[in-house]
């Protein structure tokens, strides 16, 4: 034991007086960690209840008139049914969101056949295939397409694919389900690419090695022992992919021709859920039947994001409960 | 005599570091060889030269012949036909995530084998060399990831075999295996020895010399000294041999 000089013992002092400090915070450190946590479901729960307190007079019931006599009621069938959206008609409003909904579908479908092969094609050859330094360039460049402004996205479309489109095409107007489709498709790219190439990085070399030894070719490895084991990770990413799709709001408003339409066709333009409530939701009257129903607008679009979050849930129980029998 | 691997002044480095140096060697046929040493004596490395899987290691260079049943590995055109020859088991157990039968039943399917009940047997042959058949006869739809370590290593056996290869290569494949089970496979092995050559690298240096036919001991990339195993175990020419077989190495 060597001798303690009084430098050292000074020292020892004060580095105990530090572990004290943090013994002693330790709870507010743990109390602060909780926050944060819990932080992000009072943030969720509050957006709940303000989009679902500020459409629920739609459906109970309104009073209208200068007098309150009247009491306007939203009608359900006619909202959820009626492809017919004019919510600024003098003699009847209508508020109809079936042409909306089969808007944000037709354009988020369209978007994921396009996206979902190239974005997991993408992700196999960057984290499978590419090498030392283009690999290390692709991943920078994926990582600054996810990093570009939706309305640069929505101007592109509209500037760029637009004409592109009608000369192709030979419609009038290149602003429809196609252009949106384009567009969104390349928004979402660099998500599913980067999640899905985190899935697969996180496949243990030892999975490759396995498949390799026993003949398999680099596609069939890829295939059939890569994709099953990272399936959760690309599940994920396809999701967020089909999140972006359904979410966005002014790429889709400028793409998609933005006009309530029934579409027969991936040249039909439409409208979305979203881009109606951004555009309108300005003009309408504050406490007005059409500023509630468009949070009722809101509300359907948390339905869908539980309703992608509830599959993607059950597929993957699925997947483990088929493993566990 | 007919030899199924040989090494002709193998060399194999990894960028700066030599894996192997210098490398002579013949695997007789239908022998069982075993190969000992301490870590990092470039053991493993030695394995996948043989079925070409170093490809995968980008700054992995070969240098010198590498015959397989004769004919130099680096010449095979259908390299996938060749590692359909080589079983190999890897140290930590890998299930591959398909049901048990797929896994045993993948390489036999690649190699043109469709008939069901073909497949089935192959697969419950190669289950039951592996003495894992008893344990996973009633579930044999259930992941191979499922498994428990042990079992899994099994199932990477049974996968080995299930190709019917040429050349087995097991890579200390007792490590996660228990006692009991581990002398079980290693009768399975002795009794394999008829249909093929197993190379057997271990760290149990007491394993080699109950099963290997000729044993090998590797130190720091060198192939320090080859021989009837017994000859290793017993009466070696090199110092470094007899110290680490007694165990008095270091």
């Amino acid at each position: 034991m060597p001798e303690t000089t009084p430098d050292s013992g000074s020292g020892f002092s004060l580095r105990r007086s530090i572990q004290k400090v943090v013994d002693f915070s330790e709870p507010a450190i743990v109390g602060l960690i909780h926050l944060c946590g819990w932080s992000a479901i009072i943030f969720v729960m509050a957006i709940f209840y303000f989009v679902f307190s500020e459409s629920l007079p739609a459906i109970t019931g309104l009073e209208e008139g200068l007098d309150h006599a009247e009491v306007e009621k939203l009608d359900m069938v006619e909202f959820t049914t009626s492809p017919k959206w004019i919510p600024e008609s003098a003699k009847r409003p209508t508020f109809g969101i079936l042409a909306l909904m089969i808007g944000t579908l037709s354009v988020t479908v369209l978007s994921m056949i396009i996206a979902v092969p190239l974005g997991l094609g993408a992700a196999v050859y960057v984290s499978e295939f590419a090498r030392g330094r283009s690999r290390e360039i692709l991943k920078v460049l994926i990582e600054l397409l996810a990093a570009i402004p939706s309305v640069v996205w929505g101007f592109i479309g509209l500037v760029v694919l637009n004409p592109m489109l009608v000369d192709v095409t030979g419609e009038p107007v290149g602003l429809n389900i196609l252009n949106a489709g384009i567009v969104l498709a390349l928004m979402s790219v660099p998500i599913i690419v980067s999640v899905s190439e985190d899935a697969l990085r996180a496949v243990p070399d030892s999975f490759r090695e396995a498949g390799i030894a026993l003949g398999a070719n680099r596609w069939e490895m890829v295939y059939k022992v890569l994709f099953p084991a990272a399936k959760n990770g690309l599940l994920a990413a396809v999701l967020l992919g089909i999140g972006r799709g359904i979410g966005e709001t002014m790429a889709v408003l400028m793409c998609t021709g933005h006009s309530v339409n029934m579409p027969t066709s991936v040249f039909d333009p439409v409208r979305t859920l979203t881009a109606t409530i951004a555009a309108e939701l300005g003009e309408a009257v504050r406490g007005d039947m059409h500023y509630h129903t468009l949070f009722l607008i809101g509300v359907v679009l948390f339905v869908f994001a539980f309703i992608i979050n509830l599959t993607a849930d059950l597929i993957v129980k699925g997947i483990k409960v088929q493993g566990n029998e | 005599m007919d030899y199924q691997v040989e090494f002709r002044d193998v060399s194999v480095s990894y960028g700066k570091d030599v894996a192997l140096k210098n490398i002579n060697l013949q695997i007789p046929k239908n022998e069982i060889f075993g190969i000992i040493g301490p870590a990092n004596a470039g053991k493993t490395t030695f394995l996948k030269a043989i079925n070409r899987t170093l490809e995968f290691i980008h700054s992995a260079k070969t240098k010198g012949e590498i015959l397989f049943d004769g004919k130099n590995v680096q010449q095979i055109r259908n390299v996938y036909g060749l590692r359909r020859k080589v079983g190999v088991v890897f140290p930590l157990p890998v299930g591959l995530p398909m049901s048990i039968y797929e896994n045993v039943a993948y390489a036999p399917r690649r190699s043109g084998i469709h008939d069901k009940q073909d497949l089935e047997e192959i697969v419950v042959r190669c289950l039951k060399q592996a003495m894992l058949w008893d344990e996973v006869k009633d579930r044999l739809d259930m992941l191979g990831t499922k498994l428990s370590g042990g079992q899994q290593q099994r199932l990477t056996i049974a996968r080995a075999l299930s190709h019917s290869p040429d050349v087995l290569c097991l890579d200390e494949f007792s490590i996660a295996i228990d006692p009991v089970t581990t002398m079980k496979i290693e009768d399975v092995l002795a009794d394999l020895k008829d249909e093929m050559t197993i190379i057997l690298v271990t760290n149990l240096v007491q394993q080699a010399r109950r099963l290997a036919d000729q044993t090998a001991f590797f130190n720091k990339s060198e192939l320090i000294e080859v021989g009837p195993t017994e000859k290793i175990f017993t009466t070696p020419d090199n110092q470094l041999t007899y110290d680490y077989v007694t165990g008095d190495f270091g």
